[in-house]
């Protein structure tokens, strides 16, 4: 067991992939000597030199592009786009390609590849660097889309990536790489795509949220226990896409009332995808309308702006008491 | 069938007039007026000190992370000085020179970077677009204005900026060859700093200069001295009048090496080796042009003194300017986030804007943009 950070973390199973698999490569703007402009890549040049730790050109349609013809060569790209909000500049290249090789070529060519990407606010960063997108990619057939909470399961979801056969958007909340640090084992672990985790345990409201949205929903949920008397069980997403229907439809049935949190805009974000999952599966468990806790449907505030666009517990514990006073 | 050379049109030039000594090549010298030669140094050195202060602010948190401009002030002033205000300014984020002088108030620059979207309002009656983040987005939307303006059987003219890193997008290659083919009056300044945050010039591309992919897309190209303000101006000129005469786009690569680290996050002394940042730093700008202007006896220092104590007193003017307005609304108002994504707020939205107030517990008296016609101006 070592204590660390999740950008720690996502490093160390960066570090461990290439040790183990010569296949694998990291690719993207000012991945070397730099390490990346937040010290992901922090000791990868250094180790593996330039051929398996490529700075490339500043163009991430020429990242993801480039790191497609690698994956169908056989190697195994982890290509680092340096902020989410410039990945549109490569969405041509995983829409129509990364997600569609294995489909297209019936199954003869496919795109094992990783796209790491830093994503969503809360860091006082400029224009255009905390954007939360990850329902475009979840909208995107033939992609898989996961979004770590913590040090362990960033590291383990890393893993996971690394490995799959398909591509792999695999979202870094950047809020979160240095705020807290978890023991994360000696012993390389994976979880598995498409799973989720409950991560609390509770019977009265369900509170679904990924990534750094974890940490709020357990907040709220610690005031709600101690204001209210009410005990949410809290269901971290980790894989995006495909979602895991069955953990939340299993919690629904239990509770009966949802909430669900995410930084990204509402409307087709992935709060839709849940309630739509749970009116498929569950809707006769439900006693109460579901409630989205999201960002609005507006570009993410200038930082000076973006505490009040993010959903925070305050916000998530007003939901719940609305959710769990409709009769 | 033979296999026969073809004649590619090739010829780049590079241009320097004002060395680093403050030396002046007088055959290239062009002939500007004493008063505008004082008036493009002022412009300069009142970039360079909000540069220095924006970073003394950014020190004390007063704004968030922001690029420094220190060094590039002959790139962005020189090439500016040639536009008429119906001429368009299309920046990317060091062009902070060409802010200041085509009117941009002192604080909306340091609104933006204080995180507030109101700093990225262009002046009424500027011809400018604001700062484009996305590194050479920008370059398509100079075309496209450029293009717009042959259409409309205008005369004016788009400067637009991009740094070396920004020349390997996609989107900057696309907007040349859109420029070209429509012989749009855009002149594309690359500011060839040398370095994309830690990637160096000779890790970005296998060219030797970036002028000359203008051969390639068929329209002039030249080299510049990104430190000598008079070359720029001279190279800019030629380049303007020619769009302006309908002969289409020129790009213009201006030499020059970031003085700073690439933001206020950076550090380069991961990646380069800053001897050679100290070598360069005798090249920078404002010194040679300084020297040169007293060498002409166009400016005392009893003149640079006074100059000094203004912008001094302007850009504390400025600070207190702008941190009182974040105490007022618009900017102590969350709200206003709603208020400008149409021009009529769609109802979903509306309602999301209500929740928000709620969350934030202001009641619908005290919300001021509730209460002012629904037709008030939304970027209309
Ligand atoms: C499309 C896009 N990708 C990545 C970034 C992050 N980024 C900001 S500036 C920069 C380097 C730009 O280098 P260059 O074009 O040479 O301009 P300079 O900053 O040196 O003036 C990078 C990679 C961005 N802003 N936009």
């Amino acid at each position: 067991m070592a204590e660390m950070n999740m950008a720690k973390a996502i490093n160390l199973a960066m570090h461990e992939a290439m040790e183990r698999d010569k296949r694998v490569l990291v690719m993207g703007e000012d991945v070397g000597p730099d390490e990346g402009v937040f010290r992901i890549t922090e000791g990868l040049h250094a180790k593996f030199g330039d051929k398996r730790v490529i700075d490339t050109p500043l163009a991430e349609a020429g990242i993801v592009g480039t790191a497609i013809g690698m994956a169908i060569y056989g190697l195994r790209p982890i290509a680092e786009i340096q902020f989410s909000g410039f990945e549109y500049y490569a969405y041509h290249q995983i829409e129509m390609h990364a997600g569609r090789f294995r489909n297209r070529t019936r199954g003869r060519l496919s795109c094992p590849m990783v796209i790491r990407c830093p994503s969503g606010g809360g860091i006082r960063a400029i224009e255009h660097h905390s954007e939360s997108r990850e329902a475009i990619y979840a909208h995107s057939p033939g992609l898989k889309v996961v979004m770590p909470s913590g040090p362990r399961n960033a590291r383990a979801l890393l893993h996971a990536a690394i490995q799959d056969p398909d591509p792999v958007i695999y979202y870094e909340p950047k809020a979160l790489y240095r705020l807290f640090k978890e023991d994360v084992p000696e012993t390389v672990e994976t979880l598995p795509i498409g799973r989720a985790q409950v991560v609390q345990e509770g019977k009265d409201v369900t509170i679904v949220a990924y990534g750094a949205m974890v940490r709020p929903a357990i907040d709220a949920a610690e005031i709600l226990e101690e204001e209210d008397g009410i005990r949410p069980e809290i269901i971290d997403l980790l894989t995006i896409a495909p979602m895991d229907t069955e953990t939340i439809v299993n919690s629904v049935k239990k509770t009966g009332r949802v909430i669900i949190v995410h930084e990204g805009p509402r409307t087709c974000g992935i709060g839709s995808e849940v309630v739509a999952r749970i009116n498929e599966f569950a809707l006769m468990y439900l006693e109460a309308p579901i409630r989205r806790v999201t960002g609005y449907d507006v570009p993410i505030p200038y930082f000076a702006r973006e505490k009040a666009y993010l959903p925070d517990a305050d916000k998530v514990v007003s939901a719940v008491r609305e959710v769990l006073s409709f009769n | 069938m033979p296999r026969t050379p073809i004649e590619v049109p090739h010829k780049i030039e590079y241009l320097s007039i004002l060395n680093e000594k403050g030396e002046v090549d007088t055959k290239l010298e062009p002939k500007i007026e004493p008063k505008q030669l004082k008036e493009m140094y002022r412009w300069m050195l009142l970039a360079r000190r909000v540069d220095e202060r924006l970073l003394k602010l950014q020190r004390q948190g007063r704004i968030g992370t922001f690029p420094q401009a220190t060094g590039h002030e002959a790139i962005s002033l020189g090439s500016i000085v040639n536009l008429k205000p119906s001429d368009w300014h299309v920046p990317a984020y060091r062009e902070l020179a060409g802010f200041l002088y085509r009117g941009w108030p002192l604080e909306s620059i340091l609104i933006y970077w204080m995180g507030y979207e109101e700093g990225a309002q262009p002046p009424e009656g500027t011809n400018d677009l604001p700062i484009a983040v996305p590194v050479s987005s920008q370059l398509l939307h100079a075309a496209g204005l450029g293009m717009a303006n042959n259409l409309q059987g205008d005369k004016n003219v788009v400067v637009t900026y991009f740094g070396d890193g920004g020349s390997s997008e996609g989107d900057c290659h696309e907007a040349m060859n859109f420029a070209a083919v429509f012989d749009a009056p855009v002149v594309f300044v690359c500011l060839n700093n040398q370095f994309a945050i830690s990637v160096p010039i000779a890790k970005q591309m296998k060219n030797k200069t970036i002028a000359q992919r203008a051969i390639a897309y068929g329209m002039d190209g030249i080299r510049v001295d990104g430190n000598d303000v008079l070359a720029m101006y001279v190279a800019t000129k030629e380049a303007v009048e020619k769009a302006r005469r309908g002969e289409g786009p020129t790009l213009i690569e201006a030499l020059t090496y970031r003085y700073t680290p690439h933001t206020t996050a950076d550090d380069p002394s991961r990646y380069r080796n800053e001897d050679v940042s100290k070598e360069w730093a005798a090249k920078e700008p404002l010194i040679r042009f300084e020297k040169y202007l007293k060498a002409k006896k166009v400016m005392t220092d009893a003149e640079k003194q006074t100059m000094e104590e203004e912008i001094e007193a302007r850009i504390n003017e400025a600070i207190t300017n702008a941190e009182e307005a974040t105490k007022h609304p618009p900017l102590s108002d969350p709200l206003v986030m709603f208020d400008y994504l149409y021009k009529d707020m769609p109802d979903y939205l509306s309602l999301q804007r209500d929740e928000l107030a709620k969350a934030l517990g202001i009641s619908e008296a005290d919300d001021s943009k509730k209460n002012e016609a629904s037709t008030a101006k939304r970027g209309g």
